[in-house]
């Protein structure tokens, strides 16, 4: 019952000292979370960086440039080495992430939405309809997802980092419509939303006006791990050499490593980078979705 | 029980504004099956303060749920105006119903999307109505329905609900309700999260609304006191079924049914329960 | 038992704390029931929290003293609030709902026997469950519902069972915490007769009875006290309290409860406007004078002081003035303050 009835509302944007100064607002927002937080947001932004920016950086027209013979040292000149083909690892590495990241990006875009959208849609419906997609769902669970990849990517003809991302985002979606029918039909319940329904509100915008905004940092973070599955998996496929044909990314640079013997002949520079960078993403990754729960629940600040 | 002739006769004879026929909701498939609503019936007139008053599991809620026509009845019939509204349908189809039927609910803190403000929800409450209003018409509508219930609209319009306090949205919710002109409230537990000294000021609004615009209250509640001071007439339901029907005089002062008798005797008093009236301001145990 | 000046505050990580309660004292004799009746919000869940060794990690408890008996004084700032080895034998907590957060597939037979066994290791089971059957039989509750599990007894069965398990090591002050917000009001009854026999049959020897619900406490205990805004603004016995409150905000409260009498039936009652203040900056002076309806110019810049004897008091300018000028004070009015009225 305390609840329902707060004293006067605690609202930040009151506090006259925060709203003073530019220097008190920064300070204010430093200290509103953890350091964990904003370690985990640079990271990922140095990522980010690294992968988006960087390509612009380097001034090198053509990544696949030939700038030396096969597994040359790192040197000066190439600050990696360079790999099989004799293309320079540094430069792979920053277009390669580039790939990575699209994919990544696009496959848990497509997945968090077919998530969100038969989610959303079997818990606010509930009886038949969710039975039904919820049916689907668990099908489309326990059929192993690396096996349809696999099956999926050799039956297409033109392995593109956006067929890859597509097929990727459709095998991967049912977790995330499994969560988000859970929280639907906890919002649902929600008087807010039987009082819209008196307003007249229809079906559509009871769904998206009334509950998808209660989930909406739930579907964040959901987004968030989608992201990170979806660049491991397509470094896996990658590895298998099914990845995307027309472009470098962090799993196909793996590949061609292996292929090529790097191990054997020592030459780390060709593998080591792209695992690390792999390993960083995804913890980079991994550690911003566990802060945000922070983020969004101001109850787990507070204690 | 009653039967509900005798108190229709009572009073003036008017047609009746609503009335419910063997209302039934049941819910789960056969071997699981709750009966949470069993064969209701009852009339309401214009004008009046109907109390339906049981405990938690009574199918109070359920009824004022298919009474707002937010959930399906399972059988029977609810007739509003002389027209039976029973099969109609869909948001679309049912807007005519909601210009005359109108609900608040419970806790003032869930019923408002915290995501917008108080004013969204009173625009699309009055778009109900389906006619086009200027943007400066419009406010008027929502301040005149905000002063009604003893707001100042420039302090609750453009707020969002975390901003108010839970008396503050509860009449916010009745405003809303007023800005359609309907014909009947439909008050379920709408002052049961609410404190004491808050709540008969809730109650008072609800009162007046009646007295000076004549609206028709149907008032759910679990408090056998807040349905003495605020009804005319108090129907009792327990286990789905209504088991008392009748004029708070009566019902409240000489009850028929085995239940209403133990929740009358069993409510606790300022003075002490019922019969044992002086002694329990002085227990046993002192000393 | 003694409560001396309890403030327990909740950190927040920006501004100023929530002062949840801020200085507390209360008396309590052997065999009383001490009622504590307050709105949401005025810190009396809190204040169970402090005196059951039960508050979340956040809260800061600033000052307070408790003695019990002829046990040594707790200087509750120092040991962080009640030394939690008192739990179940000397000072032992009856929350709102108690079994519906404990694990579904233990007995509630398994709650007893970890109850006296906290205490007392040697205990067997089979000692623990006579111990507890016997209770309950005592109180006319059928024993054999230690071999059930939480979810087959009802709300207000559970309540009872659960009143009984947390008093088997009699302790020395139960405290009661909304224990019947959530049930109807035969079970409301119900519990509350078993604690006056429980009482009566010394298995408790203080209860403090916390509740939103005036009418009801008025149904067990000995003396209330009210409480407003984390500080309590009102002491007496029971009957002087309801019959005859002096602090206007004992008066509101009284005023505006509501009873299926047919004297309340087509009158005007009046509550209270506005909602409690905001605990981490409160108003200054008398924490009421935002809401009173007999505000003087003094209450809104020094705090009120504490009228009448030591046991009974309230603490209000109004009050004071009244007396001086030897008019009576107490008593409600329900009707005439137009001050106090609400509706439009």
């Amino acid at each position: 019952m305390s609840t329902v009835f707060p004293s006067a509302a605690p609202d930040a944007a009151l506090d006259p000292d925060a709203k003073s100064s530019i220097l008190g607002r920064l300070h204010r927002l430093a200290t509103q979370f953890s350091p964990r937080f904003w370690f985990a947001l640079a990271l990922t932004l140095a990522v980010l960086f690294f992968g988006f920016v960087g390509p612009y950086l380097t001034g090198v027209e053509d990544p696949d440039q030939i700038v030396g013979g096969l597994y040359m040292d790192p040197s000066a000149d190439a600050w990696l080495g360079t790999d099989n083909f004799g293309q320079d690892v540094f430069t792979q590495l920053i277009y390669g992430t580039r790939t990575s990241l699209i994919i990544g990006i696009i496959a848990g875009l497509v997945a968090t939405f077919i998530g969100v959208v038969i989610g959303i849609s079997a818990g606010f419906y509930g009886g038949i309809v969710e039975e039904a997609l919820m049916g689907v769902t668990n099908v489309v669970i326990t059929i192993p997802s690396i096996v349809v990849l696999i099956l999926l990517s050799i039956a297409i003809d033109s392995r593109s980092i956006f067929a890859i991302a597509i097929i990727i985002g459709i095998t991967s979606w049912p977790w995330t419509a499994r969560a988000v029918r859970a929280q639907a039909s906890s919002v649902r319940t929600r008087e807010h939303v039987d009082l819209a329904r008196l307003t007249g509100a229809n079906t559509f915008s009871l769904m998206v006006f009334e509950v998808l905004p209660y989930m909406l940092s739930y579907i964040v973070m959901a987004f968030v791990l989608q992201l990170t599955s979806s660049i491991l998996q397509e470094a896996a496929l990658s590895m298998l050499g099914l990845g995307p044909s027309d472009s470098i990314s962090l799993g196909v640079m793996l590949f061609w490593a292996l292929l090529w013997e790097s191990i054997r002949t020592g030459a780390w520079w060709a593998f080591v980078p792209p695992a690390i960078f792999l390993t960083l993403i995804a913890f980079a990754l991994l550690l911003l979705q566990s802060s945000l729960d922070e983020v969004f629940n101001p109850r787990l600040r507070e204690s | 029980m009653r039967p509900a002739e005798s108190t229709v006769s009572q009073t003036n004879g008017s047609q009746p504004l609503l009335e419910v026929r063997h209302l039934t909701k049941v819910f789960g498939s056969r071997e699981t099956e709750v009966r949470a609503v069993d064969d209701v019936s009852f009339t309401v007139r214009q004008g009046e303060i109907v109390a339906i008053v049981g405990e938690s599991g009574s199918g109070k809620s359920t009824l004022a749920r298919m009474l707002l026509r937010l959930s399906e009845p399972t059988s029977g019939e609810i007739i509003m105006d002389g027209r039976d509204v029973t099969e109609v349908k869909g948001s679309k189809n049912l807007k005519p119903y909601w210009r005359e039927v109108q609900g608040i609910f419970q806790n003032p803190m869930a019923s408002f999307n915290q995501f917008y403000s108080v004013g969204r929800v009173l625009r699309k409450t009055l778009a109900l109505t389906g006619e086009k209003y200027s943007k400066d018409e419009e406010r008027e509508k929502l301040s005149e329905a905000l002063r009604i219930v003893g707001l100042d609209p420039k302090d609750t319009i453009p707020k969002g609900a975390h901003q108010l306090s839970g008396g503050q949205l509860q009449r916010a919710m009745i405003a809303r309700a007023l800005l359609v002109d309907p014909k009947i409230l439909i008050a379920d537990e709408s002052t049961s999260a609410l404190d004491a000294s808050l709540r008969v000021t809730i109650l008072n609004v609800l009162k007046d609304l009646r007295d000076r615009l004549g609206m028709t209250v149907l008032f759910i509640t679990h408090d056998i006191g807040q349905a003495n001071y605020i009804a005319d007439r108090v129907f009792v339901m327990y286990q789905g079924e209504m088991v008392e029907q009748g004029t708070v005089d009566e019902v409240l002062g000489n009850p028929q049914h085995e239940y209403t008798q133990r929740l009358l005797a069993d409510v606790p008093r300022l003075g002490g329960w019922g019969t044992e009236d002086e002694s329990a301001l002085e227990p046993a145990s002192i000393g | 038992m003694q409560v001396r000046d309890v403030r327990a505050y909740y950190e927040t990580r920006h501004g100023p704390p929530i002062r949840a309660v801020d200085g507390v004292t209360l008396d309590l004799e052997h065999g009383e029931i001490l009622g504590i009746v307050g709105e949401s919000g005025c810190g009396k869940s809190t204040l169970a929290a402090v005196l059951s060794a039960s508050g979340p990690p956040n809260l800061q408890i600033a000052s307070g003293h408790l003695t019990l008996d002829d046990r040594e004084t707790v200087d509750l700032a120092r040991s962080g609030g009640t030394p939690r080895e008192w739990r179940g034998n000397v000072v032992s907590l009856l929350p709102q709902r108690a079994l519906n957060s404990l694990n579904p597939t233990a007995r509630i037979g398994d709650y007893a026997y970890d109850v006296v066994r906290a205490h007392n290791e040697k205990m067997r089971k089979r000692e623990a469950l006579e111990l507890a059957g016997g209770r309950m039989e005592q109180l006319g509750l059928p024993s054999r519902v230690l071999d059930h599990y939480p979810h087959q007894l009802s709300g207000g069965m559970r309540q009872r069972v659960v009143t009984v398990i947390a008093t088997l090591l009699n302790p020395t002050v139960l405290i009661a915490d909304e224990p019947t917000s959530a049930l109807d009001v035969s079970s409301q009854k119900a519990l509350i007769l078993m604690l006056d026999k429980m009482m009566e049959e010394g298995m408790i020897s203080r209860i403090i009875f916390i509740t939103h619900d005036l009418a009801l406490l008025s149904n067990i205990a000995n003396r209330v006290a009210v409480m407003y805004a984390g500080e309590i603004v009102e002491v007496g016995t029971t009957r002087e309290v309801v019959r005859r409150p002096e602090h206007p905000y004992s008066k509101a409260l009284i005023g505006s409860t509501l009873e299926p009498d047919p004297e309340q039936r087509g009158q005007v009652i009046y509550g209270l406007e506005g909602s409690s203040p905001d605990m981490r900056n409160p108003p200054p002076g008398c924490r009421f004078h935002p809401r009173c309806p007999y505000v003087m110019d003094v209450c809104t810049h020094e705090v009120p002081p504490r009228m009448d004897p030591e046991h009974n008091y309230a603490t209000c300018w109004w009050v004071k003035k009244e007396a001086e000028q030897g008019h009576e004070t107490g008593g409600v009015n329900r009707v005439t303050d137009e001050r106090i009225a609400a509706a439009p």
